[in-house]
């Protein structure tokens, strides 16, 4: 069920290229626009995977806004004054890191409200941010473009996945990596169960506030990924508020693609590419449709998905329930 | 006296709040004791100090009570910045299309189209809830988005000011403006009557009643045939409403048309002054009557002791932090007084 899903996802945003390339009839344009749906699309993409290593695991985490904006905040201006992005780019994982061990210590350990732990994430991070955000900083360059040998000579594959940056590659296979991990691997097993199901995978002799740290860490990363290709890859600078509500936009995502991240990836894909055609349609002068209402539309379609599907879109059961352990 | 006990944490927290943007400051090389007593003595120690700061106090108030219904009620509605800038679209709308009505007439009906506005985006989240099992948390999230940018084409289409560059609506009438008493700007009264009548509806009527079982423990509500549907849309149609009027009270009273970069964080500061409050109605408005003082005199701060505004936002976060997060009961040994709890996941 899980796997139709996102099936279907994938093969709804095949059908849009394709009438994206009928209606175009111009390979060039639709090779920028698939190209453009990768840079829409990617980052929610990654971001999403936050969500999804959190709520498997257990940890409902509304924090991911937060975690993006601290990240980026970290990276960008780490690596402006060290003039390096690597150097950068370690910061900003460090970042991601910080606000999900925070989010570790306030569920795992406090045992306090998910939801409240994810809210004083993002209040915190946009405070911290924009107290120590000073102007005039730049970055040295951003992370540059690797084409990647006869590959990138693909006729429209080559160009649209082949001629990216660094991050890119890495949030790409990254998510690809989640995937087979979550539903292939020992530790993906054992990172469901205990987010369905702790007690019992407790008694299976599974460390559950143990794995949960080890995951919201891991998620930490991802953040700190997504923030460092934001703000060192993508963008190239940083503002007050940068995340711009990505964050949110991810837990739709992770909704939409049922909590797999194959399914995220489909559903981020599925809005970068309707953000790039109604670009295109804009820059032609075909049609108008105003900006607002393409950025409305991931939330629009998730609430629609949501409400329709009732019942049929399970989150994790454990999600949002600090575990205790009976007797002890 | 438990009302006494139940104030110490939230001032624990404020004192460590405070103590740490010191710090804070004082690593930047600003003097934190003049930052203070700049922002003290301009918040509350002149009487146009006082005015600004009620008048900055009064959205928060409408908004943390608007959360504070949520929770009473079990539910988190992290949706009144939506709601409260539909409120304060519609009644910008209402405060300028209708012309040629007495006051008395035109400021209750654009106050009650930005109270309507708000309660219906609130209804959406609420119904969603009932009938179809959405978490409200999610659906308010993605309102709050889709609202922004709803209120932003609006503003920057159809409801945009004749020959105007910026995204703003045309001014509201002289009829909708609403007045302020000896320099004090009347919507604040109206807020701290609000707070009254939520706290002394929940205390002494069976509604009040029916919500808070709902919000302690739906199925024992359930038993007691309460209708859990009922109240969860009644607490989001009223949480709504309340923020759509703080969003309509600072149009009317305070912007005088729509603009949106005006009512951003309004909603947001709601959650933070509703857990400051313990989810308390009346608690709601000393923690408004502080985030809006210190807000207004933001500024003054800064030309007096060059500490930038952000800290502001930065101690109010840490505020937040330590009243939620169970650290200063642990520290000081306090009795855990029931620490708020707003959901469980995004089950039922």
């Amino acid at each position: 069920m899980k796997r139709m899903f996102s099936k279907s996802l994938l093969s709804t945003y095949a059908v849009i290229l394709v009438i994206g390339y009928f209606y175009f009839r111009d390979s060039l344009v639709t090779t920028s626009v698939a190209g453009s749906a990768l840079l829409f699309g990617l980052p929610l993409a990654m971001a999403a995977m936050v969500g999804i290593l959190c709520e498997r695991t257990g940890v409902v985490n509304i924090g991911i806004e937060g975690t993006l904006l601290f990240s980026a905040f970290l990276g960008f201006f780490i690596g402006a004054i060290s003039k390096n992005l690597l150097i950068g780019l370690a910061s900003a994982l460090v970042g991601g890191i910080i606000m999900s061990l925070l989010l570790a210590v306030l569920t795992v350990n406090w045992k306090m409200d998910q939801i409240i732990a994810g809210t004083i994430i993002n209040i915190l991070a946009a405070g911290l941010t924009s107290f120590f955000y000073k102007q005039g900083y730049a970055l040295p360059a951003i992370f540059p473009r690797w084409n990647i040998p006869f590959l990138s000579d693909l006729p429209f594959i080559g160009p649209v996945l082949f001629t990216h940056g660094p991050l890119t590659y890495a949030g790409l296979i990254l998510i690809i990596t989640l995937w087979v991990g979550l539903f292939y691997t020992r530790w993906g097993l054992r990172s469901r169960s205990i987010g369905e199901y702790p007690s019992s995978a407790d008694a299976a002799g599974i460390r559950v506030n143990r794995l949960k740290y080890f995951n919201l860490i891991l998620a930490g990363g991802f953040g700190g990924l997504t923030g460092a290709y934001l703000a060192l890859e993508l963008v190239g600078s940083f503002d007050r508020g940068f995340s711009a509500g990505k964050g949110f936009t991810a837990l739709a995502l992770m909704i939409f693609g049922r909590w797999n991240p194959l399914g995220a990836l489909g559903a981020a894909m599925f809005f970068g590419t309707a953000q790039a055609i109604a670009n295109q349609l804009m820059i032609t002068g075909v049609v108008n449709i105003p900006q607002p209402f393409i950025n409305m539309l991931p939330y629009v379609l998730t609430i629609a998905v949501l409400a329709i599907s009732a019942g049929k879109v399970r989150p994790p059961a454990a999600a949002g329930r600090p575990y205790e352990k009976e007797n002890s | 006296m438990s009302h006494l006990k139940s104030a110490i944490t939230p001032i624990m927290a404020l004192i460590i709040a405070f103590l740490l943007g010191a710090v804070l400051m004082y690593l930047q090389g600003a003097d934190p004791l003049l930052a203070y007593q700049s922002l003290f003595y301009n918040a509350f120690g002149t009487s146009a100090g006082i005015a600004e700061s009620f008048g900055k106090a009064t959205p928060l108030i409408f908004s943390g009570l608007a959360v504070t219904v949520g929770i009473r009620a079990g539910l988190f509605n992290i949706g009144a910045q939506g709601q409260l800038i539909s409120g304060a679209l519609a009644a910008a709308w209402a405060g300028h299309r209708f012309t040629d009505l007495p006051t008395v007439i035109h400021l209750p009906l654009s106050l009650l189209f930005g109270i309507t506005f708000g309660a219906l985006v609130g209804a959406i989240s609420g119904a969603l809830k009932a009938y179809r099992g959405v978490h409200e948390v999610i659906t308010t999230i993605m309102l709050n988005s889709i609202v922004l940018q709803l209120a932003e084409y609006l503003s920057n289409g159809p409801l945009k000011e004749e020959g105007q560059i910026i995204a703003r609506t045309a001014p509201i009438q002289e009829s909708a403006v609403i007045p302020t008493v000896f320099n004090l700007p009347l919507g604040f009264f109206l807020g701290l009557a609000m707070a009254l009548i939520v706290w002394w509806i929940a205390k002494n009527t069976t509604m009040g009643f029916s919500y808070e079982t709902v919000g302690r423990n739906k199925n024992a509500a359930w038993y007691a045939g309460i209708s859990v549907k009922r109240v969860t849309i009644g607490a989001m149609l009223i949480s709504g409403g309340l923020a759509g009027l703080g969003g309509a009270i600072e149009t009317q009273g305070v912007v005088g048309r729509f603009e949106p970069a005006f009512n951003a964080g309004l909603g947001f500061d709601g959650i933070t002054i509703a857990l400051l409050g313990r989810a308390n109605p009346l608690g709601v408005i000393p923690g408004a009557i502080l985030f809006g003082g210190l807000r207004g005199a933001g500024p003054n701060m800064q030309f007096d002791a060059g500490v930038s505004p952000d800290i502001i936002e930065l101690i109010l976060a840490m505020v937040l932090f330590f009243v939620t997060a169970p650290l200063i009961t642990k520290w000081f040994r306090l009795k855990q007084n029931n620490q708020v709890s707003v959901t469980s996941g995004w089950g039922n």
